[in-house]
């Protein structure tokens, strides 16, 4: 597998096997192996797009929520992090050291909704012992990209030696 | 008549020096402004990273004027800065140089060149170049008093120098050799050997070499040669060095010349009277580059990189002949297949095809024939040109 191959798609997933092939002076079925294999092994995950919801005046409410567990014999914090990464609501799930245990974000069309899920699901989980809402005001910065960006552009002279 | 004439005609002397007089005009004026009025023109003819300053560098800057730090610095610039430098220097090549003695930090490489032909000619001194050449090193050296002698370089050699050709243009008066590798505009990059046997025309004839490595993190898939790491070069070679390139921090003005305390002390003394010192919050925002910027070049260079295959494999395809470079962000195709003029051909393909690339002949005659086009632009954005010099290379072929 050809990390330069995984490098470039990691930052525009829509380079074709022919673009990465120039980009890396490998033949295209080597580039296209790669990524079949990558694929395969779930080294990559998912193609994704990031989106900017708010450009569209689309509204989404996201909540970062604190969980604090009761670990359970065994499985420790697996089964109960299953249990919650489980419903669509929810985007992302992190075991965290520090003051609690789960990071969870979880979107919602309205503050009711996600509010609501928060205390009728998750916290009525048995082990939860319990949780923390953070209502997101603003996203400035998602998986690496700057959102409202754009403005670094143009600044150069466009002729010089 | 305008107010200017007529202190011309008053005097019956010309207000501006025979020198200066003399010295040509920069050839890319004209493009800059007809692309300046332009909608949708793609610019392959700029000089620089399209990166912006890496943020731990950048805050490093902030935060030095945040604490005051809007003085100037000492002539040679800040100590902690020269001493990076020396480290820097060390662990790269080796190489031991003296922070307190030789080493002067300026303002770019382009005031440490201008410095370095100061310091060491003597009126109508010869300095040795190979050509094409970076635009200032010629009226450089002629502002410097010297006389430029340019060694041609040639396709045929991937524009190398051979150092029989450099020997054979050695006279009594010869000073100095400037060279600038990896190259602007052709790429070029010399290997240890072919460095090595010009510094031995160096050492035969008691030569300075005078080496601009500013581009000396650039390269692929080979090694840069560090001039002053040759057998017995160090003395003998004035190191300019900077962080533009590397660090894409050519807007902050900071750059470095490391030599004997001999060509330093005289590097600095006219430094001393006519800048002063570099600007502080570069030097602190420097500072930071040598620390701890290494994974962002070398992040920025992996990417020029791919960049660098894509715009050589298109050119190649669409029919201009394009070596490989191996190093700076430039590539040098032959657009003689064409018919054109360099000159011709950067004019035409602005106003037809809305795509600016700058006359291989503004770097030295032989650069006629050629372009210099810069990879670092946006992949798209390469892209998007490669169609429509492919479509014009059409029309003219």
């Amino acid at each position: 597998m050809n990390k330069e191959v995984l490098k470039i798609l990691e930052k525009d997933a829509r380079a074709t096997p022919q673009q990465i092939a120039t980009m890396t002076s490998l033949p295209v079925k080597e580039v296209e192996k790669s990524i079949e294999k990558a694929e395969k092994e779930r080294v990559i995950v998912k193609y994704k797009t990031i989106v900017n919801w708010e450009r569209l005046g689309e509204e989404e409410v996201q909540a970062l929520i604190e969980v604090k567990i009761q670990p359970q014999r065994n499985v420790g914090f697996d089964a109960i992090a299953e249990r919650i990464y489980r419903f669509p609501e929810v985007r992302t799930v992190y075991l965290v050291s520090g003051t609690y245990d789960l990071a969870v974000l979880v979107v919602g069309k309205t503050m009711h909704e996600t509010a609501a899920f928060v205390w009728q699901k998750l916290a009525t989980l048995e082990s939860v012992q319990g949780t923390v809402t953070h209502f997101l005001l603003k996203r400035y910065k998602e998986d690496g990209e700057i959102l409202d960006s754009g403005g670094e552009k143009g600044k150069r002279q466009p002729l010089t030696f | 008549m305008s107010a200017r004439t007529s202190v011309n005609s008053k005097r019956s002397r010309s207000v501006v020096s025979h020198r200066v007089a003399g010295i040509s005009p920069s050839g890319i004026r004209k493009f800059f402004d007809l692309l300046t009025t332009m909608e949708g023109a793609i610019s392959l003819g700029v000089g620089e990273p399209d990166f912006t300053t890496p943020w731990h560098i950048s805050e490093a800057g902030i935060y030095s004027l945040e604490k005051g730090y809007t003085m100037y610095t000492s002539n040679r610039g800040m100590l902690e800065l020269r001493q990076e430098i020396a480290r820097s220097l060390n662990a790269q090549y080796g190489l031991k140089y003296d922070p307190a003695t030789e080493i002067l930090i300026t303002v770019g490489v382009s005031e440490g060149l201008d410095l370095a032909l100061r310091s060491i000619l003597n009126p109508r001194d010869e300095v040795l170049c190979p050509e094409p050449s970076y635009v200032s090193y010629q009226p450089c050296t002629v502002l410097a008093g010297g006389v430029f002698v340019p060694v041609p370089t040639s396709v045929a050699n991937e524009f190398k120098v051979k150092a029989a050709d450099m020997e054979r243009r050695v006279t009594e008066r010869t000073k100095a050799i400037l060279v600038g590798y990896p190259n602007n505009p052709t790429g070029t990059v010399l290997s240890r050997r072919e460095l090595g046997a010009i510094a031995e025309v160096a050492k035969k004839h008691d030569l300075i070499m005078v080496s601009d490595e500013i581009y000396a993190r650039l390269v692929y898939g080979i090694e840069h040669t560090c001039a002053a790491t040759l057998p017995q070069m160090q003395e003998r070679t004035i190191l300019l060095g900077g962080f533009s390139k590397a660090y894409a921090m050519t807007g902050w003005r900071v750059g470095y010349a490391a030599a004997s305390p001999e060509i330093i002390e005289a590097m600095t003394k006219v430094h001393q009277y006519t800048m002063l010192c570099a600007p502080i919050m570069g030097q602190m925002a420097a500072i930071e580059a040598l620390k701890s910027g290494e994974d962002a070049c070398l992040e920025m260079v992996a990417d020029y990189d791919r960049r660098r295959r894509v715009m050589v494999k298109g050119f190649n395809d669409i029919g201009l002949a394009c070596f490989e470079p191996k190093g700076a962000f430039y590539c040098f195709p032959s657009v003689k297949v064409t018919g054109l003029s360099s000159n011709e051909f950067a004019e035409k393909l602005l106003v037809e095809e809305k795509v600016a690339v700058v006359p291989g002949s503004a770097f030295g005659e032989c650069g006629e024939g050629y372009v210099r086009c810069c990879y670092a632009t946006a992949l798209a954005d390469i892209e998007e040109a490669l169609r429509r010099m492919g479509r014009f290379v059409e029309r003219y072929r």
